[in-house]
């Protein structure tokens, strides 16, 4: 099956090859070929096919029946949706209040001349190397209120009905989101840092500028574009995160952590309401597109202009 | 000459790509691996496992021209897998489902093959009340493939004499029993709460307990208001009534049944009780063996709710699983399928092999064979459950359509938690209907 395809194919490029240079320069376009065929099957076709299911009403079986807009009618007057889409709101601002900051002073730290600093990072680092599922296994086992480990160390505090109580199943899936992400922040704030010269703190020393100045004064702004990188990752990653809050949670208890992404995924495969599953996708796409966009412009980073003029 | 190459490589590898993912995108058509007419099973790990690969090891040693690939999946990652294979023509040629709504789907969309012919054998051993299961409209679809799995009250008879308790029969006595357990600092019932399916059984039963079984029926068939029955907005209020009694602790939000961490507290004394389903029973004997066979785990059957319409003997549950044979399979593949069905499901071997780790078939005439197993009386207990109950109602997420059925467990989730009160429930799934 794989052979003929590959000849055919090859046969139909070769007149590509002899076509007139246009650009002799940079490389062929044909590198981003299979970059392109891969984007465009698995991404750019299959929302198309979303787009499309979000105007029909499928259960999975069957065949799909027109429904013009009434899933989206449906969709966005759903009070589990509305509050899927609050919540989403919670969780993106939540993630992004615990781990910016955290980050932000473990890169510093990671990035200096301390003793044991690099056990320390190496240490911090180990979060990032677990799968979602295994972490979101581990803290349940972990904070079982009746085997766990509040129940092993006799704390009482600790023995708290973490995954089954409404009022805190947010707050803890925000803190196992941060705990699981920060490594990779603190390491993309480490290289931030890094990269500052040196010179711009012996001046700065020479001022009589002291360390907690130096921070606000020249780390920071310095540190702008790995920010707005760091924030657009964690913004627009915990729009559409999914895997982590799923095993943990479910989405439970009752509605309380089912954002828009596991909102999606269970309306479209416990539910098998495959239109509004699909309304739901088109608007993670959008909002998802809009943010980062936003990001980009707001913090004007797509100009990337240099921040070190005159050093 | 050099970017030549570099060029025609190029070109190769977007080729190859290209041809790499069509193959990715119409292959597949029969998963498992086998000849591609070869028929193909996927069943599901964990239970009763053992016994479906001695039974399709038989099979294809005694066929080698016609092997059957089985692959194995986790009970809801097969769920939710499935139903996208049947409904995109990839089904493999034998379906484990637990027939209800989802086999009434697949009935109606074609997607599963009229099976009555070469079934019979097997369906005159069955229990008819089971066996009707896999039939719509007199004809059948599927047929039970293991053992039979009604919802018991199991508890912790240790715990119970400590505390002084006895064995419930109405709901009114488990209610002083929760209090009277709660005074010994144990969990009165485990609930698995996270994985809320467990919250399931409790409405079940209560709701046939108050009002029978017509009361489900009636939102089986669609009728206006059927959610709104005097008998579901009692059972609700009961749930909540138990849940501020403290009946289920003040933690079974964080009890999740997948790891069998409601059996696990039943086993190591902090609860007392658990409504589970009769598949729980293999863990309790693999796991505290010494509770099993000193007689501290015992079994009944729910309580009764005084002035309730229901009969008492009266069950919920799974009646069994069962095996459908898809309509997208080669005609050979269907052909060795029903072979299969006819020669292997629920043979003699079976049979023991169920037996063995304390489950039941559902088949008439099991008696004498209960009698020489080792711990006949918890078998004979569940066996008799099943033969004679006058109902046995299927799990409603499995009986409903999937839409109602994720909407119930949303629901009724939510009335355990307190966030919403019965009439709230009633309201908000009559408007599924």
């Amino acid at each position: 099956m794989t052979a003929p395809a590959t000849t055919d194919v090859t046969r139909e490029a070769r007149p590509a090859r002899r076509a007139p240079r246009g650009r002799a320069a940079g490389p062929s376009l044909w590198m981003a070929g299979p970059a392109l065929a891969f984007f465009g099957l698995f991404a750019f076709v299959p929302l198309i096919g979303v787009v499309v299911l979000s105007f029909m009403s499928w259960d999975g079986l069957g065949t799909p029946t027109w429904a013009g807009l009434d899933n989206w009618g449906r969709t966005l007057t759903d009070p589990v949706t509305q509050n899927a889409m609050w919540l989403t709101v919670v969780l993106t601002v939540g993630t992004w209040l615990f781990q910016a900051p955290v980050s932000l002073l473990l890169g510093v730290f990671m990035a200096g001349r301390q003793r044991y600093r690099a056990v320390l990072s190496v240490l911090f680092f180990l979060p990032l190397l677990f799968s979602a599922a295994a972490v979101a296994i581990a803290f349940t086992a972990l904070l079982d209120p009746n085997f766990g480990l509040g129940a092993a160390l006799g704390a009482e505090w600790l023995a708290q009905d973490w995954i089954g109580d409404p009022d805190l199943a947010m707050w803890l899936v925000i803190f196992v989101i941060g705990w699981s992400f920060i490594p990779l922040h603190s390491l993309l704030y480490q290289s931030g840092v890094r990269q500052i010269p040196a010179s711009m703190y012996e001046a700065a020393l020479l001022d009589g500028a002291g360390r907690v100045q130096q921070f606000f004064r020249i780390t920071v702004p310095q540190l702008k574009y790995t920010m707005v990188t760091s924030s657009t990752l964690m913004i627009v990653g915990s729009l559409t995160y999914f895997d982590l809050i799923f095993v943990l949670t479910g989405g439970g208890p009752g509605n309380a952590t089912r954002v828009l992404p596991l909102d999606m995924y269970l309306t479209g495969f416990r539910s098998y309401d495959m239109g509004k599953a699909s309304v739901i996708a088109v608007l993670l796409v959008v909002v998802g597109l809009l943010v980062s966009l936003a990001l980009n412009r707001l913090s004007g980073a797509n100009r990337m202009e240099s921040q070190q003029e005159g050093v | 000459m050099k970017l030549r190459t570099a060029r025609r490589t190029g070109a190769i590898a977007t080729a190859v790509a290209v041809a790499a993912t069509l193959a990715a995108c119409g292959g597949g058509n029969q998963p498992g691996g086998a000849s591609s007419d070869g028929a193909s099973a996927w069943a599901l790990t964990g239970g009763s496992e053992d016994m479906f690969r001695a039974s399709f090891e038989d099979w294809n040693a005694e066929n080698p021209e016609r092997e059957i690939a089985v692959d194995w999946f986790a009970n809801d990652a097969y769920k939710e897998k499935i139903r996208t294979a049947v409904g995109s023509g990839n089904a493999p040629t034998l379906v484990y489902s637990w027939a209800g709504g989802t086999l009434a789907d697949y009935a109606e969309n074609g997607n599963v093959v009229d099976i009555s012919d070469g079934t019979q054998d097997l369906l005159d051993r069955v229990i008819p009340s089971v066996a009707a299961n896999g039939q719509i409209d007199g004809t059948t679809y599927a047929v039970p493939n293991t053992q039979s799995q009604p919802v018991v009250l199991y508890y912790n008879q240790e715990v119970l004499d400590a505390a002084g308790v006895e064995v419930p029969t109405t709901y009114d006595e488990l209610l002083d029993a929760a209090a009277a357990l709660q005074e010994a600092d144990v969990i009165p019932v485990a609930l698995a709460g996270q994985s809320v399916w467990p919250e399931l059984m409790w409405i079940q039963y209560l709701t046939d307990r108050i009002g029978g079984p017509e009361v489900f029926q009636a939102v089986l068939d669609g009728e206006e208001g059927a959610w709104s029955d005097p008998a579901i907005v009692e059972a609700t209020t009961r749930i909540q009534e138990l849940v501020d009694a403290g009946a289920f602790g003040d933690a079974f939000g964080s009890v999740n049944a997948d790891q069998n961490a409601d059996i696990a507290l039943v086993q190591t004394g902090k609860a007392a009780f658990v409504l589970q389903g009769s598949w729980v029973y293999p863990n309790f004997l693999e796991s505290s063996p010494e509770l099993v066979e000193s007689g501290g785990l015992g079994y009944t059957t729910f309580p009764a709710v005084d002035g309730g319409a229901g009969d008492p003997t009266n069950i919920v549950g799974n009646p069994s699983n069962f095996w459908s044979v898809s309509a997208s399979a080669s005609p050979e593949a269907q052909e060795t399928a029903k072979e299969y069905i006819s020669t292997q499901v629920l043979s003699d071997e079976a049979v023991d092999e169920l037996l063995a780790i304390g489950t039941v078939p559902p088949l008439t005439g099991l008696e004498d064979r209960i009698a020489e197993q080792e711990n006949p009386e918890y078998l004979e207990f569940v066996y008799g459950m099943v033969r004679d109950a006058p109902h046995f109602q299927l799990s409603w997420d499995q009986a409903l359509p999937a839409d109602q059925a994720q909407a119930l467990l949303d629901n009724l989730s939510q009335v355990f938690l307190g966030q919403i009160d019965p009439q709230q429930f009633s309201e908000t799934m009559d408007a599924t209907l």
